[in-house]
């Protein structure tokens, strides 16, 4: 339900996928092509809503799949339109060529992973399995918290897209379920405001096609001869650079946001109640809410324990996460997916990793809940805080906890 | 904050109750956050949904499992699930059944209970038991905690049109005025 309240309010109730659509809408996008699935199909659902009520004033190409969903707005962003599609578990699976093709050439087009775990089992809940999947694909990735946090950060993803030091797609990750149909009441804000923070798109003619300059787009390219292989790792070292320079930007989107709407959000990471504390829980997600009170009740308890939100997953912001925990002994990451490789979630995997360059480094444990549609409560991070106080005393390192095994 | 699981059957908007009384709740400046339960929700089956309120901002978006408040606005849920499932001390109950309170079996943490007959009540103004907004007035009235008028509101903003949007605000209306609260002596201890 659209609850649109008194006409001079710009407060409403709505949930996480009715909330991205408003932002699309408000940031003006050209075109959206579509195909639902579970947990996704409400937000393509508003969109076909909000066009047919022209509230937005976009193409909506309505696919008879998800290859064809991206397939189709590449060639909408190679003749300069803003652009946008979201989708999830099966429906990323099934677009994954372009998928892979799409950050390559440097297409600024923004898509919802409206995250849900991935077969098999046979699962339509939520879970972060699916983005993490595709997390070396060289796709920005910022995990949304909380539904105002999906409706800013989906107008915040074009101007990192589209900026010109990035010029790369952005998947704005919100939890299936907790976030899709989970409902808040939320601040829009207006169209004044999101035009004055979001310009329409300076169409790049390096990424877009001009019928009096004409060009083939992505040639073979590479091989071990001839201008190949510096050619290739040209595109390659143009990409990463793009990637390291969204750190910057979506910094700088954020300030821009917090000065325009009036709302700050933590771009890269977010620090809660860390200034004394000697041990630390990493969160990704809508979990951080529950994480964040579970804190505060151990706070209130006398123990000295923070947390650390990873809002931009990819880039990674190591400097920022060294940066947020190099003052505790022991760090406790909480992920919502599992790293099949390594036994432990990849979120922790990454953690350590940027830790290598700290000074002094805390000891680290593994946490893995809220897989496919699980609940991680209160009571959870309660345990999970103690195990985390536990090694801060005697750093001894753990297996991997699993935090729903029994439930 | 205040937290309420919502319990019914698939088909009657347990759901979209929770939808309305959020939105009131925001009509009166509060805050709140409305998570429903997942599933392959069928026609008939036994549905939750989760609602906090508070008057400030709420950060968990995880279900309910020590609600102060459980709200059925089917008769028979309660025979298939346990409603009253991590109920806090002093909770109160707000139920749709035909019976008095005498042939109900109140567990001893319940200390309000709110009793409706919306499926009779339904039966008149929809010609079929959809309880929900009937059970929203009985919400209002039991606990107070929201106003019929923001209700109405809510109920205005949503997507009822027409005859549907006057029988939806006739049986919020008649489950605020149909409603019989019964508060229960603290019980002595076995």
């Amino acid at each position: 339900m659209s609850a649109v309240l008194k006409p001079k309010s710009k407060a409403i109730v709505c949930d996480g996928n009715e909330a991205a659509a408003w932002a699309v809408t408000l940031a003006r996008v050209d075109m959206v092509a579509v195909y639902p699935i579970t947990p996704q199909s409400s937000l393509v659902e508003y969109l076909a809503k909000f066009v047919a009520d022209g509230k937005l004033n976009a193409e909506i190409v309505d696919v008879e799949g998800e290859h064809s969903v991206l397939s189709v707005l590449h060639g909408g962003v190679l003749a300069g339109a803003r652009a946008y599609t979201g989708t999830c578990g099966p429906g990323l699976a099934f677009m994954f060529e372009p998928y892979l093709r799409t950050p390559g050439m440097r297409m600024p087009l923004v898509m919802s992973i409206v995250t849900r775990d991935t077969l098999t089992p046979q699962s339509v809940w939520g879970g972060h399995q699916d983005a993490m999947s595709v997390r070396e694909v060289g796709w920005i990735q910022m995990y949304c918290e909380t539904v105002q946090e999906v409706h800013d950060t989906t107008i915040l993803a074009y101007k990192v897209a589209e900026h010109r030091d990035v010029m790369l797609p952005v998947n704005v990750c919100h939890d299936g379920n907790y976030l899709s149909y989970g409902a808040a009441r939320i601040e829009l804000p207006s169209q004044e405001e999101v035009d004055a923070f979001l310009p329409p798109p300076s169409t790049n003619w390096h990424a877009a096609l001009d019928p009096s300059r004409p060009m083939a787009v992505d040639p073979l390219t590479g091989g071990a001869g001839g201008p190949g292989p510096a050619l290739f790792v040209r595109y390659r070292k143009g990409h990463c650079a793009g990637m390291q320079n969204a750190l910057a930007v979506i910094e700088q989107a954020h300030e821009d946001w917090a000065r325009i709407v009036g709302r700050r959000h933590a771009p890269l990471v977010e620090s809660y109640r860390m200034d004394d504390a000697e041990a630390a829980l990493v969160t990704l997600g809508s979990m951080t809410g529950a994480a964040k009170d579970a804190v505060d009740a151990a706070r209130e308890r006398g123990q000295r324990v923070g947390l650390v939100k990873v809002k931009t997953y990819r880039p990674f912001p190591v400097q920022a996460i060294v940066k947020a925990l190099s003052g505790v002994r022991a760090v406790g990451v909480v992920d919502r997916s599992v790293s099949f490789g390594w036994n432990c979630g990849p979120l922790f995997q990454d953690v350590i990793g940027a830790l290598h360059f700290a000074e002094r480094r805390p000891a680290a444990m593994s946490f893995i809940g809220g897989l496919a549609g699980a609940d991680i409560t209160t009571d959870h991070f309660g345990a999970a805080i103690e195990r985390v106080q536990a090694l801060a005393q005697d750093g001894v390192v753990g297996e991997t906890v699993w935090l729903n095994e029994r439930d | 904050m205040y937290e309420i699981r919502i319990h019914g059957r698939g088909g009657q908007g347990a759901v979209l109750a929770g939808s309305i009384l959020a939105a009131a709740i925001v009509n009166e400046g509060n805050y709140v956050v409305a998570v429903p339960s997942f599933g392959f929700e069928r026609r008939g089956a036994p549905v939750a949904s989760f609602l906090r309120m508070d008057d400030r901002e709420i950060r968990q978006m995880t279900n309910i499992y020590r609600p102060d408040c459980v709200l059925c606005i089917d008769p028979t849920v309660g025979r298939a699930v346990n409603i009253f499932d991590g109920i806090k001390d002093n909770g109160t109950w707000i139920q749709t059944s035909a019976k008095t309170l005498g042939e109900l079996a109140v567990p001893d943490k319940v200390a309000t209970v709110g009793l409706c007959d919306a499926v009779s009540i339904a039966l008149e103004i929809f010609k079929r038991p959809i309880t929900n907004t009937l059970m929203l007035g009985a919400f209002a009235r039991t606990t107070g905690l929201v106003s019929l008028d923001a209700l109405r509101a809510a109920v205005e903003d949503s997507d009822f049109r027409d005859a549907g949007l006057r029988q939806n605000l006739l049986a919020l209306e008649r489950g605020y005025n149909e409603t019989v609260v019964h508060k229960i002596e603290k019980r002595e201890a076995a």
